[in-house]
């Protein structure tokens, strides 16, 4: 090893060429559209997670008694709060339309040997959105 | 041969707090901590809610619905971590805590709604 001369030596014999490794920057996914919905489609699990937290809370308020939940309900109203929910409402739509339309890719359907268009296996996914949403509607406001 | 992986048994996790997401998440967002704090719809009564709550079958949808997304959290999150901000020499730690968060609030989940 003659590693004090020069490293590229070192490593760079015509039976081991040097490798070829570009710099990827950290930033690499801010250039280009669709790399950065992807990036925003992944960060939208943080978003998943806050709600479950704030839900977490909801839970320990009902828990409690109707003062923490009262008290629960009167931190909600923060205004930052609600703008915190809304953004988080969005990311929340954005994976689910993201998750819906990635099923035709996940699982291609052939029916009498053609390919089933994806907006035919996306819908019933939509349909049932709206079912399960009106339900839980119902059930609470009723 | 190669080590038998576990990586599938997180991905079903994660797929299956995909779907859970995907379908409940945005009602029950919107309805709890928009419209009703908002003001836009009236809030239901504490007792209403409680008696709502302490259904069994309303339990185990309140379990599914807080446990699933998290451990589809955690495995969306670390891959962001490790792929987008290329953190990928923290991988145990990163494992340990997306995964000890699910965990942990799976746990949480289960205690409230088990004694509410």
């Amino acid at each position: 090893m003659n590693e004090g001369t020069s490293k590229e030596a070192a490593t760079y014999t015509p039976f081991h060429p040097r490798w070829y490794r570009p710099h990827v920057s950290v930033y690499w996914w801010l250039g280009e559209w669709h790399y950065l919905k992807f990036i925003l489609r992944e960060l939208s699990s943080v978003f998943v997670a806050v709600f479950v937290i704030e839900t977490l809370f909801m839970l320990s308020s009902l828990r409690d008694g109707p003062e923490a939940y009262a008290y629960f309900q009167q931190v909600m109203r923060n205004p930052l709060l609600i703008v915190l929910n809304i953004v988080s409402f969005l990311f929340v739509v954005l994976h689910t339309i993201t998750w819906f339309n990635l099923a035709p890719s996940a699982m291609p359907v052939r029916m009498g040997g053609k390919r089933v268009p994806g907006a035919l296996i996306a819908a019933p996914s939509y349909v049932a959105w709206v079912i399960v949403s009106g339900f839980v509607c119902w059930l609470l406001l009723r | 041969m190669t080590k038998p992986s576990n990586e599938a048994f997180f991905w079903m996790l994660f797929s299956a707090g995909g779907v859970v997401a995907a379908m409940l998440i945005p009602v029950q967002l919107f309805l709890f901590l928009i419209a009703i704090p908002l003001g836009w719809l009236q809030a239901p009564s504490f007792d209403y809610l409680l008696s709502l709550v302490r259904m069994p079958l309303v339990r185990i949808y309140l379990f599914v619905l807080c446990s699933l997304p998290l451990f589809h959290w955690a495995h969306r999150f670390r891959y962001t971590l490790y792929d987008g901000l290329k953190v990928k020499h923290l991988t145990g730690l990163i494992f340990v805590l997306c995964y000890g968060g699910a965990v942990l609030g799976t746990a949480v989940a289960a205690y409230l709604l088990w004694t509410i």
